[in-house]
C-alpha cells in the first residue's frame, strides 16, 4: 500500500467514505473526489480507495471511477495493473454500453503497463456484433497508435481498419475514416518518414465509392470526417472529379455549418479538375446561398465563415456579387465580425452598389469603437481607389467626416485622402484647403506624414506651402522618423517647384536632418538630397518629382500559391488566419526549406519581374508597396530585393546614381531595410508612408505576407534571422 | 481534433475539465485564464499561443473552451461548442454556473459520450436522453437488451429515431418561426430586410413514419401548377440530418423519417418581398446642446384580425442624458439610465393600429465635443399567425405501415429580437 495521507483533512475524510460499507456514501465520495480533481486539487493519493469501487453494476459510478482513472493512471502505473482485470472483464460484458465504455477508457489510460493488455480486448471489439462497440473500437486504434505505433502495426489493426471502411454501419465507417486519417497524419508528420511516403491511408477509387455512399447516411460529424477524406482524394480524371462534385453538392443544405464548409472545401478542390464551364458556373451558383446562410449562425461560426468567404472571394470574386447587403454590419455584431464584414463589403463593391456601401460606411464612421471607425474610413478610401466612378462620392463623404472634427476621424480621413491623391493625381485639389485647415488637429505620425506628402506633392498649387512646411521644420527633431522623412522630401519638392521662396527652408531642413537627427535613414536621405541638389538640380528633379504610377487595390491578400493551399483547407485554423499551417502548428519552428518549397517558383518569377521593372526605370515605386503591386507579389523582403538589385549591372548603375531612375525610391528601400534591422519588423511604411495604409485590409495580412515569403531572405541578409527566431507566440499579437 | 474541453466561470475558475488527448496537461487551463479571462481586450474568439489554439464561446458568464494543437477544423469546433450548449439547455433548462455545478457528474458523462479522442460523436439530444439520464442506470442482464437497442439506434441509419415508438393519438405539430432582420436608414430606405425562418416540428407518431412536407416554394409551384401568385422564393434551405438531401437536390421534395419528439426540421432564408409587420417613423431633433426631442410612431402593417404582442422599443438617448420626459398613449415608457435607452413596452398592437411616443431628453452640459453616435432604435415583437416571407405550409403527409390517421397542427410566428433596427 502506498504512503497514506495524514489522518485528517479532506482527503482523509474522502478516503474513509470511499471505504464505507454503504453504497450511496461511497458513490457520493467518488463524486466529491471528482469535484476536487476538477478544481485542480491533488487527489491522486486516493487511487487505491477509488479503485476498489470500480467493480459495480452502477453504470454512473463506473463512469466516474473511469474518469478518475484516466486522470491519474499515469501517476500510479503500478496500481493501474489492479484495474486491468475489471477492464478485460467489462470488455466482455453483455451490455454493449459497458463494452464500449471499457474499450474507450482503456485507450485513454496511457500507462505503459496496461497497453499490452489492451490488444486482445481491442481485437475482439473491432469485430463486435454491435456497431456502437465497433465505432468506439475504431477510434481506440488511433489512441493506441498515438501511444505505441508498433503494437498497432504488429497486431494488424491497420489492415483491420482498412477493412472496416466497408462496414455496413455508416457511423462505423465515419469513425474508421477519422481514425485512419488521424494515424495517417501522425505517421506522415514523423521526422523519420520522407515526404514521398504515401502514408497509411491511401484513398483508392474503391474506397472513394464507399465514402460517397456513407456520406449520405452518417451523422453530421461523420460527414465532416468523410468530406475531409474526400478532399484528400486525387481524382483520376475529369469525369471522376465531376462525379465527386455532384455527389457532394447536396451537403450544402445541411444544418450544421461545419458540414457546409467541408463540402465547400471538397468542391473547391475537385473543381480544379473540372473543365466544363457550365458545371463550374452551376457549382459556384449553388455555393452562394449556403455561404450567406452561414451569416445567421452564432457569431463565432459566422466569423469563421466570413474569414473563409474572404478567401473564396479572392479566388472567385463573382461568387456573391449581388449579395453585398447581407454583409452590412448590425449594430450589435461583435467587433471581429464587423471588421471582417467591412473587408468583404469592399471586395464586393462595384459601380452599382457603391452608393449603398458609402452611406453604410458613413454610418459606421459615427459609431463608438475607435478601431472600427478607423477601419470604416479606410474602407471608404479602398472603395475610392477600387471604383473610379465612385471616387468623387467617396471624397464627398470624407469631407463630411472631416467636418465632424472628431480627432481620430479627421486623422484617418487625411491618411485616406492621401491614397486617393495617389490614385487620382491632380483631380481633387479643391479639397486641399480643407485638409490644411485641420493641420493643428493632427497628432498621429501617419496622419501628419500623409498631410505633409500632400503639401509637398501640390506645393506649386498651395500658396502658403512654405509656411505650412515651415511649421514641421521648426519641430523637426521632435517628430517621429516617418514624419521627418516625409518633411524632408516635401521640402525638397517645394524647393524644386518654387526655388526662390523655399531656399531658406530647404537649407534649414537639410542642416537639421544631417546634424541633429539620430536616425541613419533620415540622415542618409538628407545627404543624398543635398548632394543631388548641389551637383545636378536637373537630376534631382528627375528623381524627386518623378511620375508615380497610380496605386490599386490588390485582388488577393495572400500569394496565389498560398491562396490555393488555403482553399484546400477551408474552415481549418489555417484558413481562418490566412496563414499556412506551418506557421502555427508544430514546435513553432518553420524550416526555411519547407516554406521555400511552396513559394520557390513564384519567387523566381517575381524576382525576374522585379528586375525588369527596375531596369526599365518604371513603376519603381511599386517596390515600396510590396503588397500593392501585382507584379511583385510574393517578393520576400526589401532587403532581399536590394541584394538582387546590387548583383545586376543596371542596378549597380542605379546605386551609383549615374542613371536617371528614381533614386528616391531606392533610398526608401534602404530605409525600409534599415528600419527592419533595428526593429525586427518589415515596415515599408517608413519609406514614404504608404506601406500600411491601403493594402492591409485586415490586421493579419499585413504580418501574414512577410511571413510567407520570408523563407528565402535569411540566406543573404543580416536582419531576418532575428525575425526567424521570434517565437511564434507573436501570432497572438495579431489578434 | 479537440484535445481538451473546459468550462470556466467568469472569474476564470475551472468548472469542468476534460482532456481528450494527451498533448496537454491540466495546467493549460491557467494559460487560458491569464490570456483570455483576465484580459479585457480580447478581440477574437480564437487565440493561438505558440501552437496551442483556444476556441472560446461566451454564454451567460461562462466560457466554453476547446483547446487544440493541430490545424483544427474551426467551424466544427465552434459548432461542437454550441451543440454542447444546446444539450445543456435541453437537459437542465438553462446553462449557467449554477446548473453546471449542480450537474457536473452528468456533464462529465455527456462530454465523454459526445466526443471521443477529440472527434465529436453522436450528439442528437433525443438519443442521448435515452441512455444518459439523471437517474443512474443499473447494468444487468435485463438492461443489456435495452442497451443493445439504444446503441443500435445511436449508430443506425436513422440514428435519430427508435424503432419501437408508440402513441395512442398520432399528432404532429409544425411551428414556422420567422425572425425578421431589418436595417432601415434614417431616410426611411430599407437597407436590408430578410427573414431567417425555422421550422420546428414536434412529431408524436407511431412506428417509423415516412413524411413528406410541402411549402409554397416558388421553385416547386412554378413547375407543377401555374398561375399561383403567392409562392415564396426561398434563397436557401438547410435541413435536419433526417431529411434526404439528395431528393431535395434533385426534385426539391422534402422527405424524411422524423426523430421522435421535438426537432428543427429546416432553416431557410428569404430576401424577396419581405412584409415588414411594424413600420417605425422616428423624428429625433437635437435642440441646441441641452435637449433632444423625440416623436416616434409605430404602425402595425398587417391584417387587423391579427395583433403584435410583447412589442418593445429601445430608443437610444445621448450619454449625458439626465432625465427623459416620456408621453405615450399605449403601453409604458421608461428611461433606463444604465443602458442609455428609453424602453417603451406595448403589450399589444392590433393590425392597422398606430402608437406614438413623444419625449424630450434633457442633457447635462459637457465639454466633450464628440457628436452623439445615434445608435439605431431596436424593436422586439411577436406576431402570431403571420409570416413576413409569406411562407405557407401546404401539406404534411405521413405514411406508415399500419396506415394510421394522424392529426397535424401548423402555427406561424414572426418575431424580432435585436434584429429589427431603425436608424434616425
Amino acid at each position: 500500500m502506498s504512503i497514506r495521507a495524514p489522518r485528517k483533512g479532506e482527503n482523509y475524510e474522502l478516503s474513509v467514505d470511499l471505504n464505507s460499507e454503504y453504497r450511496e456514501k461511497r458513490k457520493d465520495a467518488i463524486k466529491r473526489t471528482i469535484a476536487s480533481m476538477t478544481v485542480g486539487k491533488d487527489v491522486s493519493g486516493l487511487f487505491p480507495d477509488v479503485l476498489k469501487n470500480m467493480q459495480t453494476d452502477d453504470l454512473e459510478q463506473k463512469k466516474l471511477v473511469y474518469l478518475y482513472l484516466m486522470n491519474y493512471a499515469k501517476t500510479q502505473p503500478e496500481l493501474v495493473i489492479l484495474a486491468v482485470n475489471t477492464f478485460v472483464k467489462d470488455s466482455d460484458d453483455p451490455n454493449p454500453l459497458v463494452r464500449a465504455l471499457a474499450i474507450r477508457t482503456m485507450g485513454c489510460l496511457r500507462a505503459e503497463k496496461i497497453i499490452d493488455y489492451l490488444c486482445d480486448p481491442l481485437q475482439k471489439c473491432l469485430r463486435d456484433e454491435n456497431p456502437y462497440v465497433r465505432k468506439t473500437a475504431a477510434l481506440c486504434v488511433a489512441k493506441l497508435y498515438d501511444l505505441k505505433p508498433e503494437l498497432v502495426i504488429d497486431n494488424g489493426f491497420l489492415e483491420q481498419l482498412q477493412e472496416m471502411i466497408s462496414d455496413s454501419n455508416p457511423m462505423v465507417v465515419a469513425n474508421t475514416v477519422a481514425a485512419l486519417t488521424d494515424i495517417h497524419i501522425a505517421a506522415t508528420s514523423q521526422p523519420s518518414t520522407s515526404s514521398s511516403d504515401p502514408g497509411v491511408f491511401i484513398i483508392t477509387p474503391t474506397i472513394l465509392n464507399k465514402l460517397l455512399i456513407a456520406l449520405n447516411e452518417c451523422s453530421e460529424w461523420g460527414r465532416v470526417a468523410v468530406l475531409n477524406a474526400l478532399a484528400r482524394y486525387v481524382a483520376q480524371d475529369e469525369k471522376e472529379s465531376e462525379h465527386i462534385c455532384e455527389r457532394v453538392v447536396p451537403q450544402f443544405q445541411h444544418a450544421n455549418g461545419s458540414v457546409v464548409l467541408a463540402a465547400v472545401k471538397v468542391i473547391m478542390i475537385h473543381m480544379r479538375n473540372v473543365r466544363r464551364e457550365e458545371l463550374i458556373k452551376q457549382l459556384v451558383r449553388k455555393m452562394a446561398p449556403p455561404l450567406v446562410t452561414l451569416l445567421s449562425s452564432p457569431p463565432e461560426v459566422q466569423w469563421v465563415a466570413l474569414r473563409n468567404i474572404n478567401l473564396l472571394l479572392q479566388k472567385r470574386p463573382d461568387i456573391l456579387s449581388n449579395e453585398m447587403r447581407v454583409f452590412f454590419c448590425k449594430y450589435n455584431d461583435p467587433l471581429y465580425v464587423k471588421v471582417e464584414k467591412l473587408d468583404i463589403m469592399v471586395r464586393l463593391a462595384n459601380e452599382k452598389n457603391v452608393d449603398a456601401l458609402l452611406s453604410e460606411l458613413k454610418e459606421y464612421a459615427s459609431e463608438v469603437d475607435v478601431d472600427f471607425v478607423r477601419k470604416s474610413i479606410k474602407a471608404i478610401g479602398q472603395a475610392a481607389v477600387k471604383i473610379d466612378a465612385g471616387a468623387e462620392r467617396c471624397v464627398n463623404v470624407l469631407l463630411d467626416l472631416i467636418a465632424t472634427r472628431v480627432s481620430y476621424v479627421v486623422q484617418e480621413a487625411v491618411v485616406v485622402m492621401k491614397d486617393i491623391f495617389r490614385k487620382y493625381p491632380s483631380t481633387y485639389e479643391g479639397v486641399i484647403p480643407t485638409l490644411c485647415a485641420n493641420l493643428d488637429e493632427l497628432d498621429e505620425p501617419e496622419a501628419k506624414a500623409s498631410l505633409i506628402w500632400i503639401i509637398g506633392e501640390y506645393a506649386n498649387k498651395i500658396d502658403n506651402a512654405d509656411e505650412l512646411l515651415g511649421i514641421f521644420v521648426d519641430t523637426f527633431t521632435e517628430e517621429s522618423y516617418p514624419v521627418q522623412l516625409q518633411t524632408l522630401t516635401a521640402v525638397v519638392k517645394l524647393f524644386l517647384k518654387k526655388p526662390d521662396s523655399a531656399q531658406a527652408v530647404v537649407q534649414r531642413v537639410l542642416t537639421t536632418a544631417t546634424k541633429d537627427c539620430d536616425s541613419p535613414d533620415v540622415r542618409d536621405r538628407a545627404y543624398i538630397y543635398w548632394r543631388l541638389l548641389s551637383t545636378d538640380p536637373a537630376a534631382a528633379k528627375a528623381v524627386v518629382l518623378a511620375h508615380r504610377p497610380p496605386i490599386s487595390i490588390p485582388r488577393t491578400s495572400v500569394s496565389p500559391a498560398l491562396l490555393e493551399e488555403l482553399l484546400g483547407e477551408i474552415s481549418s485554423l489555417a484558413s481562418v488566419y490566412h496563414k499556412p499551417e506551418e506557421t502555427f502548428v508544430g514546435r513553432g519552428r518553420v524550416g526555411v526549406d519547407v516554406v521555400r518549397k511552396g513559394t520557390d517558383a513564384e519567387d523566381r518569377f517575381s524576382t525576374q519581374k522585379a528586375l525588369q521593372t527596375v531596369v526599365a526605370g518604371q513603376q519603381a515605386e511599386n517596390l515600396l508597396d510590396f503588397d500593392d503591386g501585382p507584379a511583385v507579389e510574393g517578393q520576400p523582403s526589401g532587403l532581399a530585393a536590394t541584394e538582387v538589385l546590387s548583383q545586376t549591372p543596371a542596378a549597380a548603375n542605379l546605386l551609383a546614381g549615374t542613371s536617371s531612375n528614381p533614386l528616391d525610391d531606392l533610398v526608401s528601400i534602404f530605409g525600409g531595410g534599415g528600419g527592419s534591422s533595428a526593429g525586427g519588423g518589415f515596415s515599408f511604411g517608413g519609406g514614404t508612408g504608404f506601406g500600411q495604409s491601403l493594402m492591409s485590409p485586415a490586421a493579419p495580412s499585413s504580418m501574414g505576407s512577410p511571413m510567407v515569403g520570408q523563407g528565402s531572405a535569411p540566406a543573404r541578409s543580416p536582419a531576418p534571422p532575428q525575425q526567424q527566431q521570434q517565437p511564434q507566440d507573436d501570432l497572438l499579437g495579431l489578434f | 481534433m479537440i484535445s481538451a474541453f473546459f468550462i470556466f466561470n467568469q472569474k476564470g475558475e475551472v468548472l469542468i475539465s476534460r482532456l481528450y488527448r494527451t498533448d496537454f496537461k491540466r495546467s493549460i487551463a491557467d494559460v487560458f485564464r491569464i490570456q483570455v479571462v483576465s484580459n479585457s481586450d480580447v478581440r477574437s474568439p480564437i487565440i493561438t499561443l505558440g501552437s496551442t489554439s483556444f476556441f472560446h464561446v461566451r454564454i451567460n458568464n461562462l466560457y466554453v473552451v476547446a483547446v487544440t494543437k493541430t490545424n483544427a477544423n474551426a467551424a466544427l469546433v465552434f459548432e461542437f461548442c454550441y451543440r454542447f450548449i444546446n444539450i445543456c439547455k435541453s437537459y437542465f433548462g438553462k446553462i449557467d454556473e449554477e446548473s453546471i455545478k449542480n450537474n457536473f457528474v452528468l456533464i462529465y458523462e455527456l462530454i465523454d459520450e459526445i466526443n471521443d479522442f477529440g472527434y465529436p460523436q453522436n450528439s442528437e439530444i433525443d438519443t442521448l436522453k435515452t441512455y444518459i439520464t439523471t437517474e443512474s442506470i443499473v447494468s444487468s442482464a435485463i438492461a443489456a437488451e435495452e442497451s443493445s437497442k439504444i446503441t443500435s439506434q445511436a449508430t443506425g441509419a436513422t440514428s435519430w429515431r427508435r424503432g419501437d415508438v408508440k402513441y395512442k393519438k398520432n399528432e404532429a405539430f409544425v411551428d414556422v418561426v420567422e425572425t425578421v432582420n431589418l436595417s432601415m436608414s434614417a431616410k426611411g430606405n430599407v437597407l436590408r430586410a430578410d427573414v431567417d425562418g425555422h421550422i420546428q416540428m414536434r412529431a408524436y407518431l407511431t412506428g417509423t413514419p415516412e413524411c413528406k412536407f410541402g411549402l409554397n416554394d416558388k421553385l416547386v409551384i412554378d413547375k407543377s401548377e401555374r398561375g399561383i401568385s403567392d409562392a415564396v422564393e426561398l434563397d436557401d434551405c438547410r435541413f435536419h440530418q433526417c431529411v434526404r438531401l439528395n431528393d431535395f437536390d434533385a426534385t426539391r421534395t422534402i422527405s424524411f423519417i422524423p426523430p421522435d419528439g421535438e426537432f428543427e426540421l429546416m432553416r431557410y432564408r428569404s430576401t424577396s418581398n419581405v412584409k415588414l409587420p411594424l413600420r417605425v417613423i422616428a423624428t429625433v431633433n437635437e435642440v441646441g446642446t441641452t435637449q433632444v426631442s423625440y416623436t416616434i410612431t409605430v404602425k402595425a402593417n398587417f391584417n387587423n384580425k391579427l395583433s403584435a404582442t410583447n412589442v418593445v422599443l429601445r430608443i437610444p438617448t445621448p450619454l449625458n442624458t439626465t432625465t427623459v420626459d416620456c408621453k405615450v398613449a399605449n403601453g409604458k415608457a421608461k428611461y433606463v439610465p444604465g443602458e442609455n435607452v428609453v424602453v417603451w413596452k406595448i403589450p399589444r398592437v392590433q393590425g392597422g393600429q398606430e402608437c406614438t411616443y413623444t419625449g424630450t431628453a434633457s442633457l447635462a452640459s459637457t465639454t466633450n465635443r464628440q457628436v452623439w453616435a445615434r445608435p439605431p432604435i431596436d424593436v422586439d415583437f411577436q406576431v402570431l399567425m403571420f409570416t413576413a416571407s409569406g411562407l405557407i405550409v401546404r401539406f404534411l403527409k405521413v405514411f406508415e405501415k399500419s396506415n394510421y390517421q394522424s392529426v397535424k397542427w401548423v402555427r406561424y410566428l414572426t418575431k424580432a429580437s435585436g434584429t429589427y433596427q431603425i436608424r434616425f
